[in-house]
């Protein structure tokens, strides 16, 4: 799978659209933002020239803007997102090693995807299930009461998935 | 009429007009409330909690943001609001590079006032500190994150003053930052180098390149005839390096600290705010005459022309070709007064005092150099010429007065007053009837294009031409002005604009004045105002009239706008992207 960071002619006319549709609404920067980002996944560098264009803002305030908003990202999500609950009662029941060792078997920092766009990691606030704790997400698939021992036999279970997709 | 409201500030009653702040209110009766984010027109948004009062509210409320009411009782000065700023201040330095031994703010830091002020002695929480590197990705602007304390002033001046956005507020909570979008080198972003957000700057987190060393360097070198010229703008606010009143005119020791540290000869900039006069008055007649483009819109602010290449492309038809003061001085020194006095103009290093951190940048643009010589070679300050003193020794306030040299020390009124906005226009208008007809006209004093107002518009007939002027000053200001001629809603013949607010006297290069004293005094009219006083007093106020311009065009640029002229004294304009490629 290629990289899709500069998107194509088509998703670019597409945002077109998306800006010229909350161009005049007071406050339109967030809403364009967000459904940019459900057309390319995240907001590279590009996206948000695109945008600070179109609204005619400063490159410098969509950046803020995106900065500022955790469910903003910069980089592109992996095909298997993975997400550590980093929530009080998951934290406290160690999912931080559990987040430490996902990143070192990945080689990737949190909000960072693997070159190969296969996994991305995502530190994440509590995701509501504490009787679980501590808890990791691989996309819709919840994983619970964890040890960091059983972190690699996941990764490699959707590794093996690609590998048979592919 | 004003509506009043009585309220009480620490027991005492006070009259205050509605709409006012506590703070405001509080300093009219003479009660001082300590701020650090305020910064009054530029930043009002109560971020940094150091101003907090006690109105009876159940928390504690910013001073510069809450409105004095009927009946309000203010406690600006309990255990509580003491506790309060204390915390505040702590937590503050617990994350701020406490190095103030080698930070250029140092003895002029508003933080450093403010721990003195509040008996801070130790810093209570230890605890991590935000990383990031120094950025001195620019020629003019040096940012060290390190040091900042998201008071947003920079933030502001840049966004809503100067309307540049170089730099935002970015990320959240701890790891709030304030940077340039994707943490690019601020060379590569859209920042015109104006250097505000340094003046604005409480602590040490923007200051100037410091381009010190290469003048030292060159004064080092006795193969080198080492030269300096000095903006007007800048001996009417050094003085305030060493302890002299705002607004103090220093001329005569600022020539004299220069020849002290030795320079071998030392100019006044104000003799090519002359001869740019001349040139650019003549542009400014042929293009009517001939039907050229108009408005002719001045050139002598980089801060405005890197603003107009990045944000009106349209428009840079419209700049005077002519090179600004500064540059027009190079290129004379290194062609005109190297040959009369038989040096090698590759021998002449020309160092050039600036009110103005654009200058730099400027100094290095590529197409400001002739036959492979730049016309500059180093820009500093007028803060850092003040280091300089300093550093050698120099007891700036007791120095004899000295004369600038001869010849290019002689500059005439209508130079001076190019360090204030409408300067550069009431030079022109004084000059026009003799650029018109070749006669001179009683015009000297042109006070309508003078003073701080945003935008001024005057409309004069001379020689039986009606010249329609406007003046902007403050990026945020061109910007209205310029969107006004695009939307055919004004037409004008010539327009100055100068990227500060007030012009150059409040240039990025200029002295810092805290907040505290900015509040209340407007240091761009006490600044002017030395200009206009140095103006009256000279002999001669127009610069047709300067004898060294005349013997300049005899000797060696023929006539304004000849061949020779725009080899040496012209330049041009190129569209700047406003970000690099996508990386």
């Amino acid at each position: 799978m290629g990289c899709s960071c500069c998107g194509t002619d088509k998703m670019a006319q597409e945002l077109d659209r998306i800006i010229a549709k909350h161009k005049d609404t007071r406050g339109g920067l967030i809403p364009v933002l967000h459904e940019a980002q459900e057309l390319y996944g995240y907001l590279p560098m590009s996206v948000q020239k695109q945008v600070a264009e179109g609204l005619g803002v400063a490159l410098a305030d969509v950046y803020g803007v995106v900065t500022f908003y955790t469910q903003f990202s910069l980089n592109p999500k992996g095909k298997y997102k993975v997400s550590v609950c980093l929530g009080t009662a998951c934290y406290v029941k160690g999912s931080g090693p559990i987040f430490d060792k996902i990143s070192s078997i990945l080689k990737i920092k949190n909000g960072e995807c693997t070159p190969d766009m296969t996994f991305s990691l995502d530190a994440c606030r509590c995701i509501g299930a504490c009787g679980l704790a501590p808890v990791i997400m691989v996309n819709e698939d919840v994983y619970g009461r964890l040890t960091v021992d059983e972190i690699p036999a996941i990764l490699d279970k959707y590794r093996k998935m690609e590998a048979g997709i592919a | 009429m004003t509506d009043f409201v009585n309220l009480t500030i620490d027991g005492k009653p006070v009259s205050a007009a509605k709409g006012t702040t506590v703070l405001e209110a509080a300093r009219q009766a003479g009660v001082n409330i300590p701020t650090l984010c305020y910064l009054k027109g530029i930043n009002e948004i109560g971020a940094c909690r150091m101003c907090v009062v006690d109105v009876g509210a159940r928390s504690l409320q910013a001073a510069c943001v809450y409105p004095v009411a009927e009946g309000l009782k203010v406690v600006t000065n309990s255990a509580k609001v003491r506790d309060s700023r204390r915390t505040t201040l702590e937590l503050i330095l617990s994350n701020h590079e406490n190095k103030c031994f080698t930070c250029s703010r140092s003895d002029n830091c508003e933080l450093q006032k403010l721990a003195n002020d509040h008996n801070i002695k130790e810093i209570r929480y230890a605890g991590e500190m935000l990383e990031f590197p120094i950025d001195r990705s620019s020629l003019s602007v040096v940012r060290d994150p390190r040091k900042c304390v998201l008071c947003r002033r920079c933030v502001s001046v840049c966004k809503n003053i100067q309307t540049v956005s170089a730099i935002e507020t970015n990320e959240r909570g701890f790891k709030t930052i304030v940077t340039s979008p994707f943490n690019m080198p601020l060379n590569e972003t859209p920042c015109v180098n104006c250097g505000q957000c340094i003046n604005v700057c409480p602590v040490g987190a923007l200051r100037e390149r410091d381009d010190t060393d290469d003048v030292w360097d060159a004064l080092n070198r006795p193969d080198l005839h080492v030269v300096v010229q000095t903006a007007p703008a800048v001996r009417v606010a050094i003085g305030e390096e060493f302890g002299l009143p705002i607004g103090s005119r220093v001329t005569g020791k600022m020539v004299a600290a220069l020849k002290a540290l030795g320079f071998a000869k030392v100019f006044d900039t104000d003799t090519t705010a002359d001869l740019t006069i001349m040139e650019e008055g003549t542009e400014l007649v042929d293009r009517i005459k001939n039907g050229g483009k108009l408005p002719l819109i001045t050139s002598c602010s980089p801060g405005w022309v890197k603003f107009c290449e990045h944000n009106y492309p349209e428009f840079l038809e419209n700049l005077s070709t002519c090179k600004s003061p500064q540059n027009m001085f190079g290129a004379v020194l290194k062609s005109y007064y190297a040959k009369k006095h038989g040096i090698d103009p590759t021998k002449v290093f020309v160092v050039s005092v600036m009110p103005c951190t654009a200058k730099k940048f400027e100094a290095k643009r590529p197409e400001l150099s002739v036959d492979g010589l730049p016309d500059i070679d180093v820009v500093i300050t007028t803060r850092e010429l003040a280091d300089m003193i300093r550093e050698a020794g120099l007891d700036f306030k007791n120095l004899e007065d000295a004369q600038y040299d001869n010849p290019l020390g002689q500059g005439t009124g209508a130079g001076v007053i190019f360090g204030a906005t409408g300067g550069v226009l009431e030079a022109v208008l004084r000059s026009a009837s003799y650029l018109i007809t070749g006669k001179d006209d009683e015009t000297t004093d042109v006070s309508i294009v003078r003073g701080v107002d945003e935008i001024k518009e005057a409309e004069v007939t001379v020689a039986g031409v009606t010249l329609r002027a406007a003046i902007a000053h403050g990026l945020g200001n061109a910007r209205i002005l310029l969107d006004r001629i695009k939307a055919g809603e004004a037409s004008y013949d010539v327009i100055e604009i100068m990227a500060c607010p007030g012009g150059c006297v409040n240039g990025g290069g200029q002295p810092i004045v805290s907040a505290s004293v900015r509040n209340h005094i407007d240091i761009r009219v006490e600044r002017a105002k030395a200009l206009y006083e140095e103006d009256t007093e000279l002999h001669i106020r127009k610069s047709h009239k300067n004898p060294i311009i005349k013997m300049m065009y005899d000797e060696f640029f023929d006539v304004p706008g000849s061949h020779h002229s725009h080899k040496y004294l012209h330049t041009h304009y190129q569209p700047r992207d406003n970000y690099p490629e996508n990386v």
